[in-house]
């Protein structure tokens, strides 16, 4: 029905209170220009009223001019904008449209056929719920269909339409649409698709696309938009698993510490037992406000800010979910990835990961598999091209609350940013955690048991202080970083004979000293170099809470990582000292070859090479290591260390 | 568990507050430009609920013309003073210099120096390296593709070919020196959203919404409001009384008013859902050619 008419029937009080709010469909159009897809949309929203006179006034113009039809409004000139595809004769990007009827708002992400499909599809895709997947009558279920359809089953959409368009062209056939309906249903059995709904339609003659079609007397079910309107969608929202990723933290006053995101899934309530990932942290919800005001409950997809009863350290990119029900934590995934890029996908290379609101840098370290989606094939594969798709293992720096992408969309997807353009080159939908767990060998434990450790605290009955009043020293961490060769080990161990001879005790950490027993069973690559420098700045942790200083020697090339071991050991005894050497000066300094097996190709991953190192932007102190002296830049550590109190 | 529904215009509420907030929190130096019409509006209030109980942690701008209607810049200094922003005004002092007007040097010409120019100008000035923008994809077919995230280079030049990808609503927030984002938080609200919020949200909005009588004169298809002196009357033309509004607020001269006898939002919203023309039908600029927004678009307009 009209609005006009229903205005008149309810007054518009009555109609805003009655349709004012109304449950929103995002829908994908899945199809080439040639089976009509355009027309369909235009048919759509013309139908359904969604096109205003100067539009429509416009697309007639149009019409004379790029049109298909003759006399009538070409229909797909409504939909089609951009002045190089309208010449082209093709949609080259995804395209968004709005109408509403009286039951729903919609949303269509309109994406193309031809070119480049498998970016656009899976950028349409990732937010809808429904998939409309377009066929022409007249050539059935073609290589294309199979695409569409999984690419769409990929990223998650449940609900199915298989409009099989053009129906006029083939005499309104009912055997020919039960052809194409048994030939599909084939085929999908294969995807996890929980709802296929099939409907035979002509988009240029309006046949059950608005309204039912008289030359289809055989087809009992409804029309198109009917159908929209009336898919049950509240079931798709995961209710259960509480995850808020926390994108901000609101520090208005002093007594207002408020933890901002949006619910990924699941309800959170006011007084509901909450624990804080990666730290394990236990805590209450004491308020939870939504737009500003306090509310007693709130639920996904509510943009939220909460407080919590005790004072525990949250950031941005950490995760506040339910105290009994955590995704797991690991600094690796198993996911199938879309890859975007003109450069390939390799392994071994570094990205940076965004997964929530958190950012880390990441390595693909294997491409266990590419799928030929024409075939639904897997096969081996050494890279993945643009538009391809492929099932990887993934490192990253920090380690990520995920879960499964089939559970949520949204903690169970990351994207791809590759370090140096800053585009997004690739997006990933995490599989089963089970296998990413049997592939690596390696868990982390999940919040439950990570919050075990704040009990031990209380159990201790000798004080940080105490210990470090018995030694006569204030402990704290020197973390040197540089690159390989710039003069970090012989700085601590010259820096620990100084110090030694003051009558402190400490102990210096290097790459040797760690890699000849605690970090033994580690590589040098990837999530294993961040393991073992995790390692590193626990056992600093560790030695300052028993009195003693420590001396951390580490390449430790990038600035999140730096970041983490400050976290871990405490930033108010946390020195950062950057060895800061030219690549040339190292280079020629390399003793054991390391450099020259990375120029030979033989080895990987050297920073500083084929690995980034992020010079700190503004470190403690930094050390000229090539020009100036050992005994020098001894002194300029020691000075530093008088100047912040850390030696008397 | 089916009593945990959520309804399209809060839906739309909440994807918006996460993309102001995504951007408040990503980068170093964000900037809301408000325009003072409905969208702007709008847009406020979702970054007033985004941070609330605290301010709002950015900057808001507006770029001024000088051809504003004055009842917009009342209505703007209000704002400003009831919901304490931090406030700037951008007028292109070399517009000010060339005494740049619609009158005497054509709309695209005033367009293109007090607000295309004036917007790069008073963003790079500001050292801006990510500023919101009130536009939906349904105002103008171009800007269907239009991305949330929209990304400029210096120039401040949006390249139809080189846009990110966006999947879910994980937002690549990443830029180099230099380059900059327009963030469209309202992307996939319509004409219709926007009122039935502000209705909802009982927003304040600019007198020139709602119809009452107000001098115009008739210029091609339109009713033109002689908001002050500066506008020229054609020999033997007069100004008449007419009870109208205005769909959309821009410079005044260039901004068409229909006939209407809407003086309430709900008579508003009544009078579009019964209305066959679109919102941009009142504006001048739109209507050069097929693809002019796109032009203007690649050129740096909003």
């Amino acid at each position: 029905m009209a609005y006009g008419d229903q205005i008149d029937q309810l007054g518009i009080e009555s109609w805003l209170a009655r349709y004012g709010q109304r449950e929103m469909l995002r829908l994908l159009t899945c199809g080439s220009v040639d089976d009509g897809k355009s027309t369909l949309i235009g048919r759509l929203l013309y139908d359904s009223q969604a096109v205003h006179d100067d539009v429509l006034a416009a697309t007639k113009k149009a019409t004379t001019r790029y049109g298909t039809t003759g006399e009538e409004v070409d229909l797909a000139l409504l939909v089609d904008g951009l002045q190089a595809e309208r010449e082209q004769g093709i949609t080259i990007d995804v395209a968004h449209r709005y109408f509403a009827t009286d039951k729903r708002k919609f949303i269509i992400a309109d994406t193309p056929g031809h070119v480049q499909y498998t970016r656009n599809m899976a950028t349409g895709a990732s937010n809808c719920d429904l998939a409309i997947i377009l066929l022409d009558a007249r050539h059935g279920v073609l290589e294309q269909t199979r695409r569409h359809s999984f690419l769409c089953s990929l990223l998650g959409i449940q609900h199915f339409v298989v409009a099989i368009n053009k129906m006029d062209l083939v005499g309104w056939s009912e055997a020919r649409f039960e052809e194409i309906r048994a030939t599909y249903a084939e085929f999908a059995a294969r995807l996890q698709v929980q709802d296929i709904h099939f409907l035979p339609i002509s988009a240029l003659k309006g046949d059950n696309v608005v309204r039912r079609s008289e030359e289809m007397p055989w087809y009992q079910g409804a029309p198109l938009l009917a159908h929209l309107e009336s898919v049950h969608l509240a079931g798709d929202r995961n209710l259960v698993d509480l995850r808020l990723p926390v994108q901000l933290v609101l520090r208005p006053n002093l007594d207002f510490r408020g933890f901002c995101g949006t619910l990924a899934s699941g309800i959170l309530r006011v007084g509901d037992e909450i624990a804080t990932l990666p730290s394990g942290q236990r805590s209450r919800v004491k308020s939870l406000l939504v737009g500003g005001v306090e509310v007693r409950e709130a639920w996904a997809p509510m943009a939220v800010t909460v407080t919590l009863a005790d004072e525990i350290d949250i950031s941005r990119g950490d995760m506040i979910v339910a105290a009994n029900n955590a995704p797991a934590l690991d600094n690796s995934v198993e996911a199938m990835v879309v890859w975007f890029a003109e450069t390939p996908m390799q392994t071994g290379r570094q990205y940076l990961v965004k997964h929530t609101a958190l950012e880390t840098p990441g390595e693909v370290t294997d491409l266990r598999y590419r799928i030929q989606v024409a075939t639904l094939r897997s096969e081996p594969a050494d890279e993945l091209q643009m538009n391809e798709i492929g099932r990887i293992r993934l490192e990253t720096a920090r380690p990520l609350a995920a879960d499964a992408y089939a559970q949520n969309r949204t903690t169970g997807s990351f994207i791809l940013i590759d370090r140096m353009t800053n585009a997004t080159v690739g997006a990933g939908m995490v599989v089963e955690r089970m296998t990413a767990k049997e592939s690596t060998g390696r868990t982390r434990a999940a919040a439950a048991d990570a919050g075990r450790n704040l009990q031990l605290v209380d159990k201790r009955r000798v004080t940080a202080d105490a210990r470090a009043a018995r030694l006569g020293q204030r402990p704290f961490v020197l973390w040197i970083t540089g690159l390989p060769r710039s003069g970090k080990s012989s700085l601590a161990y010259a820096l620990e004979e100084r110090l030694f001879g003051d009558g402190r005790l400490m102990q210096v950490l290097d790459g040797e000293v760690l890699r000849r027993g605690l970090s033994r069973d580690l590589g040098f690559r990837g999530a294993d170099r961040w393991e073992n420098q995790r390692r590193a700045a626990e056992v600093a942790r560790l030695n300052a809470e028993s009195g003693l200083i420590t001396i951390v020697a580490l390449v430790s090339p990038l600035a999140a990582e730096r970041q983490q071991a400050r976290a871990i050991v405490g930033a108010e005894r946390f020195v950062e000292i950057h060895c800061d050497a030219p690549l040339e000066v190292c280079e020629a300094r390399d003793q054991d070859g390391l450099y020259a097996r990375a120029r030979a190709g033989e080895t990987v991953g050297v920073t500083g090479i084929d690995a980034p190192y992020e010079a700190p932007p503004a470190p403690d102190l930094r050390l000229d290591t090539w020009r100036i002296d050992l005994p020098t830049n001894v002194d300029k550590v020691i000075a530093l260390l008088r100047a912040h109190g850390m030696l008397e | 568990m089916t009593g945990y529904t959520i309804h399209h215009l809060a839906q739309l509420e909440h994807e918006s507050i996460n993309i102001i907030r995504e951007v408040a929190a990503s980068f170093e130096k964000p900037v809301m430009l408000y325009s003072i019409g409905k969208d702007s509006g709008v847009m406020l209030r979702l970054a007033e609920k985004a941070f609330a109980p605290a301010r709002i942690p950015f900057k808001v701008l507006h770029v001024n013309t000088r051809w504003k209607f004055r009842e917009m810049i009342e209505f703007r200094d209000r704002i400003v003073r009831d919901m304490e922003l931090d406030f700037v005004e951008w007028i292109n002092p070399d517009g000010v210099r060339d005494e740049v007007g619609p009158f005497t040097h054509g709309t695209q010409k005033h367009t293109h120096v007090m607000k295309t120019l004036a917007l790069k100008q008073a963003l790079t000035a500001g050292g801006f390296d990510a500023a919101f923008g009130g536009a939906r994809r349904d105002e103008e077919k171009s800007r269907a593709k239009e991305r949330v995230f929209s990304f400029r280079d210096r120039f401040h030049q949006w390249d139809p070919k080189n846009q990110r990808p966006e999947l879910w609503n994980l937002f690549n927030c990443r830029v180099n020196k230099g380059e900059s984002i327009r963030v469209f938080p309202l992307s996939n609200w319509t004409e219709l959203d926007v009122w039935l919020y502000a209705h909802k949200e009982q927003l304040p909005m600019v007198p020139l919404y709602f119809a009452k009588e107000r001098p115009v004169v008739r210029r091609g298809a339109a009713w033109i409001m002689v908001d002050d002196d500066r506008m020229p009357l054609e020999p033997g033309e007069k100004p008449e009384l007419r009870k109208v509004r205005f769909r959309t607020l821009g410079c005044y001269p260039l901004t068409g008013a229909i006939e209407s006898e809407a003086d309430t939002m709900p008579k508003i919203i009544e009078e579009m859902l019964r209305s066959r023309d679109s919102e941009r039908q009142g504006r001048v600029i739109d209507y050069d050619e097929g693809g002019s927004m796109e032009q203007k678009k690649r050129e740096g307009y909003f």
